[in-house]
């Protein structure tokens, strides 16, 4: 086969198993560097669709800590496991502390896990968009199984919902009052609850609010959502959180919603792509190019409203494709 | 209307902030990984007692464009030369390291013949290492 030879040095490398060459690949996807289309474009066919499991919660819950367990019991199992966990980066100065790699401890030679910190990094070109190109990086090089890590709020709880197969949401005992579990957002996402620090008191009550008030009543066709308690410091329960991720799973499979989540997944990532081209685009545009510039002038001097500005840029654009 | 490419956007500066070795003290590297944060750099913290196997593979992992060792314990003779003895194993000898910690100025003179871009002890003001830093970085970009 003379095909592989076609293949940019650095798609080879992945393919190879080559760790460096993958992390510099998810450098790129980061940092929007267009290197990373010819990558991405040659690894995509060698895809599997590995399991990629989100860990979503509030900070402090044990994520890292219960990753770190997961990671041990696939290791044990002879599985590879390669984590991207993304923390937020500040508003305010572009900057973050990416501190999920504490957790991760005495694998110094384990070749069979791969860990990678991503700061959320804003609005700049979408952290979903990002995880999902490293997961998809990360499935091309050989991996079995990818865990995403994330606070679960604001953008980056829509990350894990787009990307993720599976969706584990991870609470602690006095996280707040039976309210809260009514709240939309992360609770409605779950696949799997975890509830982390049963050796604290209270986690019996957790577990039975998340069965009462969000589990039962919902609309489950055939997936009826887990709770599994778990504790990282005993260990305990680990080994029923990796079971019930894979019920969940097998559930994709037989139901078909796997295929079906599939293909809405890949739609939302291609329109999203646009948007987010376009959208830089357009920017550039409007604030460079003599003539739409006057189109923002006239917004900023209240003769044209925003969004008559918004249709004559699209026709603009039409008329240039 | 044409659609120029813009260049691609300039990136935050990747750091890795790690404790070589057995001392518990990491107030400083905690100190020294905030300044870099809000400087706008992305700071991968890997915690204490890191061996300099395990620091390397996460600087390679990272992709960090940098490597800041702490170390409060004196064995910086022995940790930092096998830091950078391990990089350059890696073909990864061109990621800057610098240092900090308690240093005497005769073995802060050795090391930097060894390797180590720049060393900073008690009462270096935060200013000062996020400029280095800031400056390393980029060279190696």
């Amino acid at each position: 086969m003379s095909e592989p030879a076609r293949l940019p040095a650095a798609a080879r490398a992945i393919l190879r198993g080559d760790r460096r060459a993958l992390a510099r690949a998810i450098t790129a996807v980061e940092n929007g560097d267009p290197a990373a289309d010819a990558i991405l474009g040659a690894i995509y066919p060698r895809t599997r669709g590995v399991p990629i499991v989100g860990l979503a919660g509030p900070l402090g819950v044990g994520k890292s800590s219960l990753i770190n367990a997961l990671i041990s019991l696939l290791r044990a199992s002879g599985r590879t496991v390669a984590v991207v966990a993304v923390d937020p980066s500040s508003p305010f100065s572009g900057g973050s502390v990416l501190g999920d790699r504490i957790r991760f401890e005495g694998r110094a030679t384990d070749t069979g896990v791969f860990f990678r910190s991503m700061a959320s990094r804003g609005a700049v070109g979408g952290v979903a968009a990002a995880t999902l190109e490293a997961a998809r990086l990360l499935d091309a090089a050989g991996f079995d199984i990818v865990l995403v890590e994330t606070v679960g709020s604001g953008q980056v709880d829509v990350a894990i919902r787009e990307i993720a197969t599976t969706r584990v949401v991870v609470l602690v005992p006095h996280l707040g009052d039976e309210v809260q579990t009514l709240k939309a957002g992360l609770f409605e996402i779950a696949d799997v609850f975890c509830v982390n620090k049963t050796d604290l008191p209270g986690a019996d009550i957790a577990q039975r609010n998340l069965r009462d008030l969000v589990v039962q009543g919902r609309k489950t066709e055939e997936w009826a959502t887990r709770i599994v308690g778990t504790s990282t410091t005993q260990p305990n329960g680990i080994d029923a959180l990796w079971e019930a991720i894979e019920a969940h799973e097998r559930y994709l499979d037989a139901s078909g919603e796997r295929a079906r989540n599939e293909r809405q997944r890949l739609s939302t990532e291609i329109v999203g792509l646009v948007r987010d081209r376009v959208g830089r685009e357009l920017a550039h545009e409007l604030e460079h190019d003599p003539e739409l510039r006057g189109l923002l002038d006239q917004v900023i001097a209240r003769s044209l409203d925003p969004r008559a500005a918004a249709r004559r840029l699209r026709l603009a654009v039409r008329r240039t494709e | 209307m044409p659609a120029p490419r813009k260049a691609a956007p300039a990136h935050p500066i990747r750091v890795l902030i790690a404790k070589p070795g057995l001392d518990g003290h990491d107030r400083g590297a905690k100190v020294v990984a905030r300044a870099l944060r809000d400087a706008g750099m992305e700071v991968i913290y890997a915690g204490l007692r890191q061996t300099p196997e395990e620091i390397v593979r996460a600087a390679l992992e990272e992709d960090v464009d940098l490597i800041g060792l702490s170390i409060l314990s004196g064995a910086h003779m022995a940790l930092f030369p096998r830091v950078l003895a391990l990089l350059k194993q890696q073909k990864a000898g061109n990621v800057p390291v610098f240092a900090g910690g308690i240093i005497p100025d005769e073995d802060a003179q050795r090391l930097k013949k060894a390797g180590v871009r720049a060393i900073f002890g008690p009462g270096a003001s935060l200013e000062e290492i996020v400029a280095t830093a800031q400056k390393l970085a980029r060279r190696r970009a």
